[in-house]
């Protein structure tokens, strides 16, 4: 009675040791360090890590660390001069084609960083940074697929020689009227085979047809959006130079964005959430093409009738560099192929004649109509110039028209890619890094003095049999913080409450055993029966208990947002690690001091 | 060593005793909800919308002067108050309109304080959106009630029903106490406020539960005895342990609202009176309910073997 096979000794030692393993890395703490990654988003291999150290070894600056990790480089150094000089030489040589960014870096020996661990990454409250919510605006996403499909349509039906117009979209539905009653089936039959699914209505009169898009079409285009926003917002933090952002898809129509160690979130917030793209078309000098539409200028700049066919779009730019033309600034622009050929035909046929470049913009604006807030996209087009073309190019030119700082940042955005549809933002947080060491000490030292509290309570209480539970308690805030730098799954100040409240529940386990052999020895049992027949009984109410606790907990991860998704993450950790430690735990001590021995009193 | 005596034999549940419980849950209970629906609940910003800042003075900060300082800058229905020492305030602002944008209100804001104090800093700036607020309130209640159904099916399929009304009972009563303490005192309610409720939830049911555990082992163990007798040991008997979780809970909690800071310091209190009333919930509430729905040791008892089959044994 009271032994285990000694596989299962083992089988707890190991598992111990991995925990003390796995939370090994938090001891060491962090240095400044110089992050670079390349913008287009491929992996860096070992021969970069020594460019990057030969580079900055002419300057007399020697990393304490280079290594690789996750595909970007890391460099660490000793002190901030040498991490802020390190990161101004980088950011200089390689201007557009690395994202260099300053960050902190645990400092790691390189033995497990080779094993791949790491340590908790802390959450934004606790390390300073920003924290943006974006809001996707559907409608518009939806409005533009409708957009596509007018043009689609229109083209189709005019193929076909059937005389008729499509109305913009106006809530959600495509209003198609034809002139002759007659070709109204035809059309219907034409829309029909250019897309099986938008669902096809007759209109009112009898020549006309309102078309809308199916449940999935618009869910499928809604999914779209979001995802192509994600990969966007992606790029734009890459360019930033930001180290270990976040970027995620929050329920329908939300992302959530966070960026560690940002402290000016003014900047960033133009690039976030701007739509700005470029599109180029020919100037319709006589006005004799069908479709054409007169477009502002900007400031001062006549407006133009503009041609209906699009020559170049953003969404075909694939390099865009800010610089200066002539002492003017300028965005030295590069098409991707299928871009440059339209670009090349254009200008070949065109020779001699003006051609426009819009800068288009789309902006959020709330008006109160009848009481309520209704938001409507604003999208302003404007001519930012108008040149002829003198000679035929192909994929690389440049524009001007904009100021130093829109060029910068419109050949950011360029680069980064288009969004799919407009955001904007909902939630913003910034918390600074003072406030973020504040609450680290703060949390720190609550787990300390509380779990201190309930060691002394336990041992006095419990005595042996208190410090058996004891030795658990800590074990279990080992385990803890190992599966929490396992499972990268970020630390924030309501995590750590989650901690402090586990360690006041997780001895409830131990409790319940202990009352049980006092019980079982009140009663009359002999010590070693009355340890078994302690823990035996004890199981069932330790698990209904644990597993009720645990179905809040998870209900709160699930259905939780921010904090509440911390504190559930660490809360549903103690649970379970505890009951491993509670029971197995202190069984196995237990076991080994007490088992197989004859003892006349438990000392509980 | 013991908090309690070995062996106690306190009645809790007669008949009596159990009015008296139930008359002061019931109490509790309404004057619960008489305070939030009369006075409502003091929402942070998660629910409202609007802007929070945490400022940091290198001294102590003139709350006053701050206040006339905003409203000079055009800022209107501005809470300014202490957080936590006396160098550190708290400014919380309303919605500013959809349109508006906050890298401007930052700025305006920082400049405005900066007029007093230039060494000023801002730790902590928040924006949020109402349709954000309103959201949350929804998700919030619906992961309660989520919770509480999850916990209902849980406790009626290793119970019984009468148990798992009882317990679901008792959890309720916790949560519109500990929500109606926050609206009696008008303390801030945020969006870890409601994390600690839902914790809540866990702990209080884990006591139950526990109680219940022991109630079936004695309803097997002391055949014969009234449900009654058999829960009252049952509780007696879980006692010193029902206390000793609380207390060792409790002791950590009061390092955390001692030493965590004031924004951890809404969730402790939600938890430490959450904590209180769910003891005493599970002890008083849980059990009585399950004795008025008269639940029986048979209501747990293994079915009998049909008599139909012994017959036919030799």
């Amino acid at each position: 009675m009271n032994k285990y096979p000694s596989w299962l000794y083992i089988l707890v030692l190991v598992i111990f040791l991995t925990g003390i393993l796995l939370a090994l890395p938090n001891i060491y703490g962090s240095v400044p360090a110089v992050q670079i990654a390349d913008t287009e988003g491929d992996a860096y291999g070992e021969p970069r890590v020594e460019e990057f150290v030969e580079l900055l070894s002419d300057s007399d600056l020697v990393p304490e660390a280079a290594y690789l990790d996750d595909g970007r480089v890391v460099l660490r150094f000793d002190n901030i001069e040498d991490q802020l000089q390190a990161g101004d030489i980088l950011r200089d040589r390689y201007r557009n084609m690395a994202s260099v960014a300053l960050t902190l870096t645990p400092k790691l020996p390189g033995w497990l960083r080779d094993m791949g661990l790491s340590p908790m990454s802390l959450g934004l409250d606790l390390r300073g940074g920003v924290h943006f919510l974006l809001e996707v605006d559907m409608a518009t996403a939806v409005e533009s697929r409708l957009k596509t499909y007018q043009q689609d349509f229109l083209d189709r039906l005019r193929d076909d020689r059937i005389i008729a117009r499509i109305d913009d979209p106006n809530q959600g539905v495509l209003l198609v009227r034809v002139r002759d009653e007659g070709d109204l089936e035809k059309a219907r039959n034409i829309i029909r085979a250019a897309d099986g699914e938008v669902l096809i209505l007759d209109g009112a009169d009898g020549r006309s047809l309102r078309i809308r898009m199916s449940d999935t079409q618009i869910r499928d285009r809604q999914d779209f959006a979001i995802e192509q926003n994600i990969t966007t917002l992606r790029n734009r933090v890459n360019q930033l130079g930001v180290a270990e952002p976040l970027v995620q898809r929050q329920g329908i129509d939300r992302i959530v964005v966070q960026l560690p160690g940002v402290q000016d979130p003014n900047r960033l917030d133009d690039i976030l959430t701007a739509t700005a793209t470029l599109e180029y078309r020919l100037v319709d000098t006589d006005g004799s093409s069908p479709g054409s539409r007169r477009y502002p200028g900007r400031e001062g700049m006549p407006g133009q009738m503009l041609k209906r066919e699009v020559i170049a779009s953003g969404d075909q730019i694939i390099d865009a560099e800010a610089g200066f033309s002539q002492g003017q600034p300028a965005v030295f622009i590069t098409l991707d192929a299928a871009g440059g050929e339209r670009m090349l035909e254009a200008t070949q046929q065109s020779v001699g004649k003006p051609m426009s470049t819009v800068f288009i913009e789309s902006r959020r604006e709330s008006t109160v109509v009848n009481g309520e807030v209704v938001h409507n996209t604003v999208r302003t087009e404007e001519i930012i110039n108008t040149a002829t073309i003198r000679g035929v190019f192909k994929d690389r030119f440049q524009t001007t028209g904009l100021d130093t700082i829109e060029a910068r940042n419109l050949a950011l955005l360029l680069r980064a890619g288009a969004l799919a549809a407009p955001v904007y933002k909902v939630e913003e947080r910034t918390i600074g890094p003072s406030l973020g060491q504040d609450n680290i000490n703060r949390g720190f030292s609550a787990v300390k003095i509380g779990f201190l509290a309930v060691i002394v309570f336990m041992a006095i209480y419990y005595r042996w049999f208190g410090v058996i539970a004891n030795i658990a308690l800590f074990t279990n805030l080992i385990f803890i913080v190992a599966l929490l730098s396992l499972l990268q799954a970020s630390l924030t100040l309501p995590g750590i409450a989650g901690i402090v409240l586990t360690v006041g529940m997780a001895v409830d386990a131990n409790v319940l055993i202990f009352e049980r052999i006092r019980e079982e020895i009140a009663a009359g049992n002999k010590p070693q029966n009355a340890i078994f027949s302690g823990y035996e009984k004890a199981f069932s109410s330790i698990a209904d208990a644990n597993i009720t606790t645990l179905i809040a907990a998870v209900v709160l991860f699930a259905l939780g947002t921010g904090p509440i998704k911390g504190f559930a993450i660490t809360l549903s950790l103690g649970i379970i690690t505890s009951m491993f430690t509670a029971i197995v735990g202190t069984r196995a001590i237990v076991n080994l001091t007490f088992g197989r021995r004859r003892i006349t009193s438990v000392p509980v | 060593m013991r908090l309690i005596r070995e062996k106690t034999s306190i009645d809790f549940l007669s008949i009596g005793r159990r009015r008296v419980a139930l008359a002061v849950s019931a109490i509790l209970i309404v004057v619960s909800i008489a305070s939030l629906a009369t006075r409502g609940l003091n929402f942070g910003i998660d629910f409202t919308g609007g802007v929070l800042l945490e400022v940091g003075y290198p001294q102590e900060a003139d709350l006053d002067k701050i206040r006339s300082l905003m409203a000079d800058a055009g800022f209107e229905d501005v809470q300014v108050q202490r957080f936590g020492a006396a160098t550190d305030v708290m400014l919380r602002l309303p919605p500013q309109g959809e349109g508006a944008n906050p890298n401007q209100i930052r700025d305006s804001l920082r400049n405005t304080l900066a007029v007093d104090e230039p060494d000023v800093d801002l730790r902590r700036v928040e924006f949020v959106g109402p349709q954000v607020g309103e959201e949350l309130t929804e998700k919030g209640g619906l992961a309660m009630i989520f919770a509480l159904l999850l916990i209902f099916a849980y406790v009626m399929f290793r119970f019984q029903w009468k148990f798992s009304l009882g317990a679901v009972a008792a959890l309720a009563h916790d949560v519109i106490v500990t929500i109606g303490f926050f609206s009696i005192f008008y303390l801030p309610f945020d969006l870890t406020v409601v994390a600690a409720v839902l914790a809540v939830i866990g702990y209080s049911l884990n006591d139950t539960v526990v109680a219940f555990d022991r109630i079936r082992e004695n309803f097997l163990a002391l055949r014969g005895v009234s449900a009654e007798d058999a829960m009252n040991t049952s509780i007696n008997e879980m006692l010193a342990r029902t206390i000793i979780t609380g207390v060792t809970t409790l002791l950590v909690l009061t390092a955390l609202l001692v030493l965590g800071g004031e924004s951890v310091g809404p969730f402790s209190i939600a938890l430490i009176v959450g904590i209180v009333i769910g003891t005493y919930s599970s002890i008083y509430t849980a059990s009585a309910i399950a004795l008025t729905l008269e639940v029986t040791p048979q209501d747990l008892l293994p079915p009998e073997d049909d008599p139909d089959l012994v017959d036919d044994l030799p």
